[in-house]
Formats: structure tokens, C-alpha cells, sequence
């Protein structure tokens, strides 16, 4: 183990961490966001966008990531299609190196197509697990079937999935790891590249390792414990 | 546009599809011969052996298959001396993750078995190797079919890290016949979406018939 280069190489990997975080943040929030939609569709029972939704789940849930990306990255620009210039993530974009956006797009918009069916699926289980009488009990206090969804059924539902929702998080945050495909500098990239520069292998390797424990471990801690509140209320 | 897709393409196409099925294939075989040994020794009630399987299998689980498979790939040769291919390493980090990925979801399923099963069967007067041969097991197989096809999927799904550390699976020939047909502007386009509907047509009946396990035996 060299120390020095350890050190020296430090603010690579930090940084790399930091997009790893980024990408998994807003990875994360746009996959709940789908995984809600999809919920509040077959909620309202709108029967067109259900079906849908459905052949997203498998679409998304039964291909994978790397193609998803590949996909993203190097087919959708031939037909004139960039991901960067789409309303919410161009405001994304912005936070991150201006040729770096297409690919952080991509990023993006890949593990939300990925995870928002994993949420979709955990969101599934709990809503399905509800009793009939719930959804009548809100109704008959005078809630609209909107405030319903939010006040009676969506507590329940994420106490019930909380387990999955979080191992969702933890898969999500993992699957960051297949970006350097997409020449993001992730993680992953820093080791490579390094690698192929200076072959010192088992410090990068460390690097790597501690930098993902750094990420990942924190935040299945605090699952951890989010989880066992939910599960005693 | 679909000349892309002629006999040449789709017989190199099916080479690398064939090194991705052997590794998800091998490692399957792997998986679910330790996955079951190590399922039923962890529901055991010793609890050396339960902290011990659990602290491995948060161990593995913590940290992405990817970094895994960088590990093995470059670090075996460091430390060890061993120069493996990197679809025998593949081969090693999926068998490996899957095992205590399946060993999880045996113990759950062994656990999931009421107690008054294993009582009955002790009053039949069965040992307790014949009560587990002859009641548990059947039982918790029909809990285990359907999470246990999820984790096949995934793990098919996860051979295209392989292509990261090098192997020549389904992707990386993909990508050789892209670079080949460069002037092809729609190349990428046929060639990752079919690639993408081998994995969808692979993997959706796993998954369909995980369910309709689930539906028939819940």
C-alpha cells in the first residue's frame, strides 16, 4: 500500500463520489416519482395508462441497465433526440460539466426508467396488501379520493413496502456503478483510468471499495432505522 | 434498415449470447447447489453460523457486483498469482453473490414454515433428517420457486458487467458490429435494441411463469 498515492489521489475519488451521489439522488427521487405515478394510476383506475404502465414494468424490470444505457446514449441522438435539452433534466444538467450533460441525462433518465418499476413494483405490494375497507373509511369521512390516496392509503402503503423501497435505494445507488460506460467520471471510471495510468492496482482497488462503502453504508444505516420506526407505527 | 440483421451479424450475435448463457447458466448451477446447503444450514438454530452467514451475505450485498468483479479480476492475479479470465471471474462473483443471495431467501423460506409442521413431524416419529427431507423441504420449495426465479433473473441480467471487465459476451460483440458498421447511422440503434429484446424474450418468461407459481401456490 503507498499512502502517498493514496492521499494524492484522494480529491479524484471524492469527486467521483460526489457524482455517484448526484446521480443516485435524482435517480432515486424521479424513481418514487414513477413508481407513485404508476400506483395512482391503477388508484384512479385509469385503465389506458395502466396498461401502460404495466408493459414499462416489464420492459424495464426483464432488460438491463447497461443496455438501457446504451441505448439512451448512443441510439436516441441519431434521431435527434437529446435527453439534455428535455424540461426537467435540462435544469439537472446544469449542476454538472457542460460535456458531461448528455451522458448525466442519460444517467439520469436511465435509473429512473430502471428504478421507477422496481418502486412501482414495491409500491404495488403494499397497495395491494390494504384492505378494501380503508379505501371506503377515508370516503365516508368526507376526504376527495385524492386526499384519500395521500392522508389513508400512502402511509400505509410505505409502511407496508418500506423494506423493499429501501432495498430499492441500495440497489439503485449500486447500479450507479454501470456508468462509466457512458464515460461518466464515476467511481468506477476514477479506478479504471488510473489504473491504465499508474497500475497500482490494490490502492486503487482500496479506493474504490472504501469509496462505495463511504456511500452506501451511512445510507442503509439510516434505512435501517427509518424502517424500524415505520414498522412500530 | 433490417439488413443489418443478416445471417453473418446474427451468428456472431448467438457467439456472444452463448458465452452469456454460460456464465449465467454455470453460475445458476453454482448458485443453487451452495445457495441450498448454506439456506438450510443458516436456518439451523446456531448462532455462530447464522452471524456468520449474515455478516457474509451483508458483506457481499453491501458493496456493487461491479466493484466484485473488479476485485477478482484485478486483484486474484495480484495477490494470488492466478491469471483468470474475465468470464471465469464472472463465473466466481456471480456464483459467489448468488449463493448467499439464494441461502437468504432458503432460510427465509424454511423459516416461513410453521413450527407445528416440524412438531408434527417429530411426533410421526421421523428423524430429523426425514423430517426435512419429507415435509419442510416440499413446502418451503413452493415459497422458494418464485423468489428464487427473481434472483435468476437478475443474475442473467447482471452478466452484462462481465462485458466492463472485458469478456466478449452479447454486449461487447454488439458493440464490434456497431463499430464495424460505422456508416450505418442507424446501427446502434437496431443492434442495442435487439440485443435489449434478447434480454427482454430471455428473461419475461422467467418472470411470467415466477408468477404464475406464485399465483397458483400463495
Amino acid at each position: 500500500m503507498d499512502l502517498n498515492f493514496i492521499i494524492n489521489h484522494l480529491n479524484v475519488f471524492i469527486a467521483a463520489a460526489w457524482l455517484t451521489l448526484k446521480l443516485s439522488f435524482f435517480g432515486i427521487v424521479f424513481s418514487i416519482i414513477i413508481g407513485l405515478f404508476c400506483i395512482l394510476m391503477s388508484y384512479f383506475r385509469i385503465k389506458f395508462i395502466e396498461q401502460i404502465c404495466k408493459i414499462y414494468i416489464e420492459l424495464s424490470r426483464n432488460t438491463p441497465l447497461l443496455i438501457q444505457l446504451f441505448f439512451l446514449y448512443y441510439a436516441l441522438p441519431k434521431f435527434d433526440i437529446h435527453l439534455e435539452q428535455i424540461p426537467p433534466l435540462n435544469l439537472i444538467c446544469l449542476s454538472v460539466d457542460e460535456t458531461l450533460r448528455p451522458a448525466f441525462a442519460c444517467a439520469i433518465f436511465g435509473l429512473s426508467f430502471l428504478g421507477g418499476s422496481y418502486m412501482a413494483e414495491s409500491f404495488r405490494s403494499g397497495f395491494e396488501a390494504i384492505r378494501k375497507q380503508q379505501f371506503e373509511a377515508g370516503l365516508s369521512l368526507g376526504f376527495t379520493k385524492l386526499g384519500n390516496f395521500r392522508y389513508v392509503i400512502l402511509p400505509q402503503i410505505l409502511a407496508i413496502s418500506i423494506s423493499s423501497i429501501s432495498a430499492n435505494i441500495i440497489f439503485l445507488i449500486k447500479e450507479t456503478s454501470v456508468v462509466s460506460i457512458i464515460a461518466l467520471p464515476d467511481l468506477v471510471t476514477a479506478m479504471k483510468d488510473l489504473n491504465s495510468l499508474t497500475y497500482k492496482t490494490d490502492e486503487l482497488l482500496f479506493l474504490l471499495f472504501m469509496g462505495y462503502l463511504c456511500i452506501i453504508l451511512p445510507i442503509s444505516l439510516i434505512l435501517f432505522f427509518v424502517e424500524k420506526r415505520l414498522s412500530n407505527a | 434498415m433490417l439488413s443489418l440483421l443478416n445471417l453473418d451479424t446474427l451468428s456472431r450475435l448467438w457467439q456472444g449470447l452463448f458465452i452469456t448463457l454460460e456464465i449465467s447458466i454455470i453460475s445458476i448451477i453454482i448458485t443453487s447447489f451452495f445457495g441450498l446447503i448454506l439456506g438450510i444450514l443458516m436456518s439451523f438454530k446456531n448462532r455462530y453460523i447464522y452471524i456468520l452467514c449474515r455478516f457474509i451475505l451483508e458483506f457481499v450485498r453491501i458493496m456493487p457486483l461491479l466493484v466484485w468483479l473488479f476485485i477478482v479480476y484485478f486483484g486474484f492475479s495480484r495477490w494470488l498469482g492466478v491469471n483468470l479470465s474475465s468470464t471465469v471471474s464472472a463465473i466466481i462473483v456471480f456464483s459467489i453473490w448468488g449463493s448467499f443471495e439464494m441461502m437468504d431467501l432458503v432460510r427465509s423460506s424454511l423459516q416461513s414454515i410453521p413450527k407445528h409442521q416440524y412438531e408434527s413431524a417429530k411426533s410421526l416419529g421421523l428423524n430429523k433428517f426425514q423430517a426435512y427431507f419429507y415435509i419442510i423441504i416440499p413446502q418451503a420449495f413452493r415459497r422458494l420457486t418464485p423468489v428464487s426465479m427473481n434472483l435468476l433473473t437478475r443474475m442473467i441480467k447482471s452478466t452484462t458487467f462481465a462485458y466492463l471487465i472485458g469478456s466478449v459476451e452479447l454486449v461487447k460483440v454488439g458493440q464490434q458490429i456497431i463499430e464495424f458498421n460505422n456508416k450505418n447511422d442507424l446501427a446502434p440503434f437496431i443492434i442495442y435494441g435487439f440485443i435489449f429484446f434478447i434480454f427482454f424474450i430471455i428473461c419475461y418468461p422467467i418472470t411470467l411463469y415466477s408468477r404464475k407459481l406464485e399465483k397458483k401456490w400463495s
